[in-house]
């Protein structure tokens, strides 16, 4: 007879950190009852690494992550103390917004919404245990979790989010820690019930830099790096108005071949080089002593010196991630120029912890094992702020619609760096923490900042956190964009005078006959409010080129649009890419094509490979362990060659004829 | 016909490997997941019993013989039987060899024997496609088996054979990894800025490709005239009737196929033939000859339809043999066809031929170059006394530069297929160059990159693409 305390709710989230706080509200905002727990409440949405939100890639996962209705993009803009659009000089698929953050008023301003969010409840506590029964398909599906105090929690789904929480220790030196992050209580039983129910954990490591009191640094022997004059949100929602604040700046300093011998000599002390870390570390955030020894031609390495908030003289050393002890890392610091008479508030120290292998998951971040169960964020295997909350997103997305009887919300490489980061994650074999990168996308020109609300709010529309306000507000856009386009292809300036002499004055060339707006904004020197000098004396008749533009109706949106040249930025500068890169963009659109016609090829789920028989053993091995959806997720899979999807491709076209003989035949 | 879908590697196929010629010795190859057993039915060792194949190891020879098991085990043959067992075979499914002693009586016995005993006869090519779907050969090996199944003569056989070998593989694998290397290096420096740096990198890709695309300018090239000499030469014979068209068909065949008589307008339909000529350098050329109606305003309904073939057979042909009467006077119907042909430009090749130089001249080669396209050559020819003809050999070979294609050691890609997507990548490595001259941001030769890498990789069959089922369905359909 059980005597346990029972609490009946729907989902629950464990852990509170960036991919619980979204995998909660989502949940919460659909309508479902949904519980989040943490080990401490002080802990929620705590930034225990990098204090900012953003970055080359990663500004373009906070995007998607707001145009499908998260939360990530509108805290920063409630907090961020200075931003900056980064790759100004490339092409507009690597621009990527980054924003500092005031640490202590993001962590404090996500409790709140977590706390005003009706249907969610926060419970500070230790879970122990998954509770599961036997499926009406044999495989184990979620009942409820029991937390350390024997308390269960009844409820039909779980999203684990256990971050680096799950059986953490911290090292410096020879000095190890049995915590989680940041001095917090790690978690001790989970990591045991979720291997009995058949998932193996694996371990990983990161690291993170000291902090230190910014009033012992000498700012003046550093380069000062100021944000954005003007500064562009990350949230859709957010008033541009609200964001023009007094900014804080940031510092760039450089490492020395002082700071390089150091490190040399006492590489027998790294626990990494010691042999005493066990975890696999993220190659592509390295520590000093990693990039000492991996670049070891390079004299010197870059340290971005950035503030942890406006409440506190702590300053980030970014850059130097160690794990050194206590003496070495003292010594390290003090080489940099500005750092010589630096006082260390908090060590650099790395952390080891559990997580699993996301081979274990389905494309919508469900188990294959477990019904019920879905994972999201560090545990999962990736690494960053970011990647966690989009995970965390879509996994919230994907247990309501598990709830609902409904298709899971699974976006394709093609839409987004979220669909990257899944099926990266999901599908391919990742020996250390995952990140984001601008490389890992392959359509990357199509998947832009500036335009992931055009390709995504209607998503975030149909699954119900995005308002029917808000979805029109993009419908409208879009027609905008088309009808300008459509007018500056349509729209031809002469070769009068006054147009001549205004090129000349804008550093172009003269035109010899009528040209059209459009390939005036090909050139690389004229942008779009530059055409404004060209319209004037163009006799376009603007009242009947609105007229015919407008042929949308809703009342808020259309007072925005009053003729030529009054649109929005947000509508110019999608037609200003779209024109300008024409060429690119329907190249890689062709590529998309092809490459859904991959994805779009199903496999049916009950697939025999024993049936497909010329398979390699690899291959067929590795098939039946993954089940790719589609020959697309198939050909991604490691170990499996384009013979072997050949194969397959085959024995599906093969299987199809038949069924379709035996259907004629009767 | 399309391959039947049910048969597809659930079966034991069986055939002779070895040439039907009289040779030492003949080999039946069987393959599939039957290989061993229906071997083991009808073989006996040297004391006469059955032994069990399957306990052989992979890779050995066993003597024996092989006997028919439905008469009382008559032997048939003293035969080698080599065992390679899956997936260490070239079809990578288990494989039995019987070498028998050469004959093809002996040869077809055996093979009815294993047919009858559960093997079915292998499809041409159908070992190969085995290979393939096994993993064991990329595309562009099993295409050039094809080839080699189909070729038709010396130089087709050599270009698959060196196809067999990989060259194509290892020229397109060689193309491919410096791409890669240049969109790794592209990404690692949006990646990683601090230690990859784009500083100058822009002139030294537009070097690097231009290297790129004069090497695919080449295969190309080489591979378009490869393909004539692999594929053979569309040839038309054109002039006005009895001006000695058909005469010159039956000289290059070889035959008395079309009916020369005097009166003109004897061939009313389009005769069409192929023939195999040598130059002086005994290059073999295979020319796809059509003989065409004169082409003359006539009434006469039937050959009016002639004439239309004739102008049609004109329009898809590489090469014109424009056959005069030098014992006549240009007439209009001369003047005509000129046009027809100056039309073309230089899509096509054109040779001049003055027929009945035996006999006294009404027009000189310069009445004649004046009317055809230009540096079309001009070659007096008999048909009655066989002057000229051997010129007429050589000038085909050297205009389409056979004899420079068959003693290089250039590489050819096969087919179309291969050719059109050589073509692709060279143009998406001209864009990525356009790019960098625009000035335009390093990320933006990404996606040209990819295509031209996309392309090459689609060649050798190392990238996959959706209608890959209909392109091999439609390749190993060919040659049955």
């Amino acid at each position: 007879m059980d005597h346990s305390f029972h609490i009946k709710t729907e989902i629950c989230v464990i852990g509170a950190g960036h991919a619980g706080c979204e995998a909660a509200l989502a949940a919460a905002r659909l309508g479902f009852d949904t519980v989040i727990f943490t080990m401490n409440t002080d802990s929620i949405a705590m930034m225990p690494c990098n204090p900012h939100i953003g970055g080359s890639s990663k500004g373009h996962l906070v995007r998607e992550i707001d145009a499908l209705g998260g939360e990530m993009g509108k805290n920063i803009d409630r907090t961020f103390i200075q931003s900056k659009m980064l790759n100004r000089s490339k092409g507009p698929a690597v621009h990527s917004l980054r924003a500092q953050a005031d640490k202590a008023r993001y962590s404090e301003s996500m409790r709140q919404v977590l706390e005003n969010q009706n249907h969610l409840e926060i419970r500070q506590g230790e879970v122990t245990d998954l509770l599961t029964q036997t499926g009406p398909d044999g495989r184990p599906e979620i009942i409820g979790v029991r937390l350390y105090s024997g308390t269960v929690y009844d409820c039909r789904i779980v999203i684990l989010c256990t971050g680096t929480y799950l059986n953490a220790r911290c090292l410096v030196g020879e000095t190890i820690t049995e915590t989680g992050p940041s001095g917090m209580q790690k978690s001790t039983w989970l990591k045991k019930s979720i291997e009995s129910l058949g998932i193996p954990t694996r371990r990983f490591k990161t690291g993170t830099p000291a902090r230190m009191d910014g009033r012992s640094l000498d700012y003046s022997k550093m380069t000062i790096q100021h944000g954005d004059q003007v500064v562009e949100p990350f949230s859709y929602s957010t008033d541009p108005a609200a964001v023009q604040i007094e900014q804080v700046p940031c510092y760039l300093t450089y490492t020395n071949e002082k700071t390089h011998e150091i490190i040399r000599a006492n590489l027998d002390r790294s626990p990494i080089y010691a042999g005493i870390i066990e975890g696999t570390g993220p190659r592509y955030c390295p520590s000093i002593e990693d990039k000492v020894v991996k670049f070891a031609e390079k004299t010197r390495h870059q340290v971005f010196i950035e503030p942890e908030g406006r409440g506190t003289n702590e300053m980030y050393v970014d850059g130097m991630s160690s794990s050194m002890p206590d003496d070495v890392q003292q010594q390290m610091y003090r080489t940099v120029p500005g750092l010589e008479h630096c006082r260390i508030v908090k060590n650099a120290y790395a952390i080891e912890y559990d997580c699993i292998s996301a081979n274990e998951l389905k494309l919508s971040l469900e188990t294959k094992k477990v019904s019920g169960l879905f994972c999201a964020g560090q545990f999962n295997g990736s690494s960053g702020y970011e990647e966690a909350a989009a995970q965390g997103l879509i996994a919230g997305i994907n247990a309501v619609q598990k709830l609902r009887g409904r298709e899971p919300l699974i976006l394709k490489r093609s839409e987004a760096y979220i669909g990257v980061l899944i099926d990266d994650l999901v599908t391919k074999d990742n020996r250390e923490p995952y990140r984001m990168m601008t490389s890992r996308a392959e359509y990357r020109l199509l998947l832009r900042q500036d335009n992931a609300d055009l390709r995504l709010r209607k998503y975030g529309y149909e699954v119900g956190l995005i308002t029917r306000k808000q979805y029109e507000y993009v419908c409208w856009k879009q027609q905008k964009i088309r009808d300008e386009i459509k007018r500056l292809k349509t729209t031809k300036v002469g070769a009068a005078k006054e147009n001549q002499e205004y090129l000349a004055s804008i550093g172009s060339t003269p035109i010899r006959t009528a040209t059209s707006l459009a390939e005036l904004l090909c050139r690389p020197e004229i942008t779009y409010p530059l055409l404004k000098g060209l319209e004037s004396v163009s006799h376009f008749d603007s009242v009947k080129a609105a007229e015919k533009c407008s042929t949308w109706n809703s009342t808020d949106t259309r007072q925005a649009f009053e003729g030529p040249f009054s649109l929005p930025e947000s509508v110019t500068e999608e037609v200003e890419i779209d024109i300008k890169y024409e060429g690119y963009i329907e190249r890689e659109r062709k590529q998309v094509e092809q490459f859904n016609k991959l994805e779009n090829r199903k496999i049916p789920a009950d697939i025999d490979y024993d049936d497909v028989e010329s398979l390699r053993l690899e291959a067929r091995k590795k098939l039946m362990d993954f089940r790719p959806s589609s020959i697309g997720q198939a050909s991604r899979i490691a170990g499996v060659n384009p013979a072997d999807i050949a194969v397959l491709l085959i024995y599906l076209e093969k299987k199809k004829k038949m069924e379709s003989g035996s259907v004629s035949r009767q | 016909m399309a391959l039947t879908f049910d048969r597809i590697q659930s079966d034991t196929i069986a055939a002779i490997a070895t040439s039907t010629a009289e040779a030492g010795i003949g080999i039946v190859r069987l393959s599939g997941p039957d290989a061993f057993s229906i071997t083991g039915n009808i073989f006996r060792n040297q004391e006469g019993k059955a032994v069990s194949i399957s306990g052989w190891k992979s890779a050995t020879i066993h003597y024996g013989f092989i006997v028919d098991p439905d008469a009382e085990d008559e032997k048939l043959d003293e035969v080698l039987v080599s065992i390679l067992r899956s997936p260490h075979s070239y079809t990578t499914e288990d494989t039995i060899e019987i070498n028998t002693h050469g004959g093809s009586y002996v040869e077809h016995r055996v093979l009815e024997l294993v047919l009858r005993k559960g093997a079915r006869l292998a499809e041409a090519g159908e070992f190969t496609k085995r290979a393939f779907l096994g993993g064991r050969i990329d595309l562009s090996r099993a295409e050039a088996v094809m080839d080699l199944i189909r070729s038709q003569n010396e130089f087709a056989r050599k270009t698959s054979l060196a196809c067999l070998e990989g060259s194509v593989e290892a020229k397109v694998k060689k193309l491919r990894s410096g791409l890669l290397y240049e969109i790794a290096f592209i990404e690692s420096a949006l990646d990683d800025p601090e230690n990859y740096s784009l500083e100058g990198y822009p002139s030294k890709l537009d070097h690097i490709l231009t290297e790129m695309i004069d090497e695919l300018d080449r295969l190309l090239l080489f591979s378009k005239s490869g393909r004539v000499l692999t594929e053979g030469i569309d040839t038309v014979i054109a002039g006005k009737p009895n001006a000695g068209k058909s005469s010159l068909l039956n000289e290059l065949s070889g035959s008395e196929r079309a009916i020369v008589t005097e009166i003109a307008g004897t061939t009313r339909d389009t005769l069409e033939e192929t023939v195999r000529i040598r130059d002086d350098y005994d290059s073999e050329i295979l020319l796809h000859l059509t003989d065409t109606a004169g082409i003359h305003n006539t009434a006469d309904a039937v050959e009016k339809i002639g004439v239309q073939r004739a102008l049609k057979a004109i329009e898809h042909a590489q090469l014109i043999l424009f056959v005069l009467d030098i014992s006549r006077e240009l007439n209009e119907e001369d003047i005509r066809i000129a046009e027809k042909l100056k039309s073309f430009g230089t899509r096509k090749k054109t040779i001049a031929l003055l027929n009945k130089s035996d006999l006294p001249g009404r027009i000189t080669k310069e009445d004649v170059r004046n009317i055809i396209p230009d540096s079309s050559p001009v070659i007096s020819i008999s048909l009655e006394t066989g002057m000229g003809i051997r010129e007429l050999k050589n000038e085909i070979s050297r205009m389409f530069r056979l004899g420079d294609i068959q003693n290089s050691n250039e590489v050819f890609l096969a087919n179309i297929r291969q050719c059109t997507l050589a073509q692709d990548a060279r143009d998406s490595l001209a864009l990525v160059r356009q790019s960098i001259r625009k000035g335009m941001p390093e990320d933006f030769f990404s996606i040209d990159l990819r295509n031209a890498y996309t392309s090459l990789g689609l060649i050798i069959g190392e990238e996959v693409e959706d209608d890959l089922v209909n392109e091999i369905f439609s390749r190993f359909c060919l040659g049955k």
